[in-house]
């Protein structure tokens, strides 16, 4: 597959290891901040063949971990409602509410149904039009275009049935966030490419300066991210801080304005709460009040009792890179991919999922 | 859908009946189910076993040992890519049997019918069956009809059992696997899944992926003459991929399994649809594919053979069994990294990123 086998090459892969393991001295936090990215980095086993002085941080990037858990018990109620269609994207699935998950309210007869595109909704909503659809908008800066496409597309088409519960976060001030806290020690960020496809560069570069961090914009092919690990790495043993990107095939730096027309004229930025993480001031999108019909947080008046999660779970302290999963003493024990606790564990992009899947391989019991 | 069937029909027209669904009084025993049987399934199947129209068949055995497996298919949609749920049916059954060393020869065949089901496609369905049991040298000799009230099913569901004479030089049994024995994969992976995949409501795409679908009643025959019992095991890879019945095996044996990436085909087209579902093909069901748990000193010669077949251009010797890592399977990644493949937790759920 040409634009990705040339990013999977074996040589090109040991020539960016050879390098970060010559530039390497000093130990160093490196956060990848997408779940597609540490996807990538524990599907390809690159954990074990970096220097061991670089300990790469599982972010809060994966959507899935980090959407509320009001959030999913308002979509699995939503759900079981008689004559809704709930769409969602794949992994959203299994992810524990307070008692269900959509996979489980599937079992009790919801209509749960997964969609690849929330146009696909929209078209679902015209071909019922007895039954109210609403998609689970779930994603960073990344799904946001499509989210907002269909709010603009059902509205020029009229429907009255077609409604998203949106649960968008942003990246820029979740890193401000993780960066915020005291007891974290991340000295350098790889950000997320395609997130910069959408947004562009801009946002980056306040965060390096405030925080004398480099971050390099990196994609999500083995050799993307070691080749964004040796631009990091570079700049450290440098006392660098700079906004480089790595991604420069897909990002171009003013990212994509006409999908953030799209964004900016459906959405507006909220403050959002962040399963795990707690509050984050400004930190996701809603839908504006001009599309308020569209917006299934004020179609179905619901409030749903606040959930309190789960106290052993240590998902916030993970996500920031605090602790590492395997710290956790719930974790392989009371907390499994198949009986999770917190949402980490659950998605393939999660943190603990990741150290769960590698931990197991024997003799490295502790470190991933 | 029409698109994947009207290969048979076209060249072997549905009698003339004087109704086009199917409705609960085909299920009733009365005249309109001998109307459904008589113009269809008896006429289409017949042998000399079904003709007799009795509660059973009856066969004469020779000594030795028989296997005896039965299975369910409810896979929808009913007409897919490459396939349909009638071949599925028996391909999947007769292979049951091969994966024991066994040769299939009778098949029962039952039917679930979800009332509102188009004669047409049922006689579709009936013919692809009768083709993939002459392709397989099998009879079907007994079965049943039953019609269900709409929603109660899904259009068809199909149970086919089968039996067959286990090959007087086959030992297939998971404790015969040991350390260093080879692990070879049949064909290339993750074709049905994917097909499947891509004419599921909501994720349609376009593609010109067809099911792997076939039957390994003659290959596995010719490996069992050719290599007796250094066959170790076999394991078709079908629901839950190759990654489930890897892990499967070395769970049950208390060994590890190393598996290398590069030695693993995947089809681009396949490989491309995998990454744009957020789909992993090690866990893609595959229904022509299976694994074989072999001897170190014979597997280049199992791997020849297989080639030789029609559905083996893609077999490889993929890993080896070793006392490192009990119970788990690792996977030797092309880039020179190491995973572990796990148990798939429940069904495998595209991704979002």
């Amino acid at each position: 597959m040409k634009y990705l086998s040339e990013y999977r090459n074996p040589e090109l892969v040991k020539k960016y290891l050879d390098e970060i393991h010559q530039s390497c001295t000093k130990p160093w936090m490196i956060m990848e901040v997408c779940g597609g990215q540490t996807h990538s980095i524990v599907k390809n086993g690159l954990l074990q063949l970096l220097p061991k002085e670089i300990t790469m941080v599982h972010g809060p990037g994966c959507p899935v971990c980090v959407t509320p858990m009001h959030l999913i018990d308002k979509a699995v109620y939503l759900a079981l409602k008689e004559k809704v269609i709930l769409c969602s994207f794949g992994d959203m699935l299994r992810v524990p509410g307070s008692t269900d998950s959509l996979l489980e309210a599937k079992s009790k007869g919801a209509d749960v149904r997964i969609l690849y595109s929330p146009l696909e909704a929209v078209k679902l909503a015209k071909d019922n039009p007895d039954k109210q659809v609403v998609f689970f908008a779930v994603g960073f800066e990344t799904t946001a275009p499509a989210n907002a496409l269909s709010v603009l597309h059902a509205h020029r088409e009229g429907l009255e049935n077609y409604s998203i519960l949106a649960s968008h976060v942003l990246v820029p001030p979740a890193i401000d966030a993780v960066m915020n806290d005291d007891l974290v020690k991340i000295q350098g960020f790889l950000a997320a490419g395609h997130v910069c496809t959408i947004m562009g560069i801009g946002e980056y570069g306040p965060l390096v300066e405030k925080y004398q961090v480099p971050i390099v914009v990196t994609g999500f092919e083995p050799v993307d991210i070691l080749h964004g690990i040796l631009m990091v790495v570079k700049q450290l043993e440098k006392s660098e801080h700079k906004l480089e990107n790595q991604y420069a095939r897909v990002v171009r730096p003013e990212g994509n304005p006409e999908a953030r027309k799209v964004i900016e004229e459906v959405f507006e930025i909220t403050d959002r709460e962040w399963r795990g993480v707690g509050n984050i001031p400004l930190s996701g999108y809603q839908v504006k009040e001009q599309y308020a019909a569209f917006d299934a947080n004020k179609k179905f008046s619901i409030k749903m009792p606040k959930v309190e999660e789960n106290p052993e779970c240590i998902a916030g302290q993970v996500l920031k890179g605090i602790k590492k999963p395997h710290e956790c003493p719930q974790f392989g024990k009371g907390c499994t991919p198949e009986r999770p606790l917190g949402a980490p564990m659950v998605s393939s992009e999660g943190a603990c999922a990741a150290y769960y899947h590698f931990s197991k391989i024997s003799g490295q019991l502790t470190e991933a | 859908m029409s698109d994947y069937k009207s290969i048979l029909s076209a060249s072997c027209p549905m009698p003339k009946l004087d109704f086009e669904i199917i409705t609960m009084g085909h299920g009733s025993g009365g005249l309109l189910t001998h109307k459904l049987l008589d113009a269809g399934v008896f006429d289409v199947l017949s042998n000399e076993y079904l003709d007799k129209q009795h509660d059973g068949a009856v066969f004469d055995v020779t000594p030795g040992k028989m296997a005896f497996t039965t299975d369910s298919y409810v896979v929808s949609p009913i007409f897919f890519p490459g396939g349909n749920i009638g071949e599925l049916a028996i391909n999947g059954t007769v292979n049951d049997l091969c994966m024991c060393g066994a040769k299939a020869a009778f098949i029962s065949l039952s039917f679930i019918i979800e009332e509102g089901l188009r004669v047409s496609d049922f006689w579709e369905i009936l013919l692809h069956i009768k083709q993939a049991a002459d392709h397989a040298g099998v009879k079907i000799v007994t079965g049943d009809t039953k019609v269900v009230e709409r929603g109660k099913g899904d259009k068809i569901f199909i149970n086919t059992s089968g039996v067959g004479k286990v090959h007087p030089e086959a030992a297939i049994s998971v404790d015969r696997i040991k350390t260093g024995d080879k692990v070879i994969i049949s064909n290339d992976i993750a074709r049905h899944g994917i097909a499947i995949m891509s004419v599921r409501e909501g994720l349609e795409f376009e593609s010109d992926i067809e099911s792997d679908t076939c039957h390994f009643n003659h290959i596995v025959e010719q490996l069992l003459e050719g290599f007796g019992n250094g066959i170790h095991f076999l394991r078709d890879a079908t629901r839950g991929g190759l990654s489930t019945i890897l892990n499967e095996v070395s769970q049950s044996l208390s060994k590890g399994i190393a598996i290398h990436q590069k030695d693993i085909t995947v089809d681009e087209s396949v490989a491309g649809a995998c990454e744009l579902l957020g789909l992993d093909p090690l866990y893609v069901a595959n229904e022509g594919v299976f694994v074989a748990f072999v001897e170190a000193s014979i597997a280049d010669q199992v791997v020849q053979k297989l080639k030789s077949w029609e559905n083996g251009l893609h077999a490889a010797v993929i890993g080896e069994v070793a006392d490192q890592h009990p119970g788990q399977v690792v996977l030797h990644s092309q880039i020179g990294g190491r995973r572990v493949v796990n148990m798939l937790v429940g069904e495998q759920l595209p991704r979002i990123c």
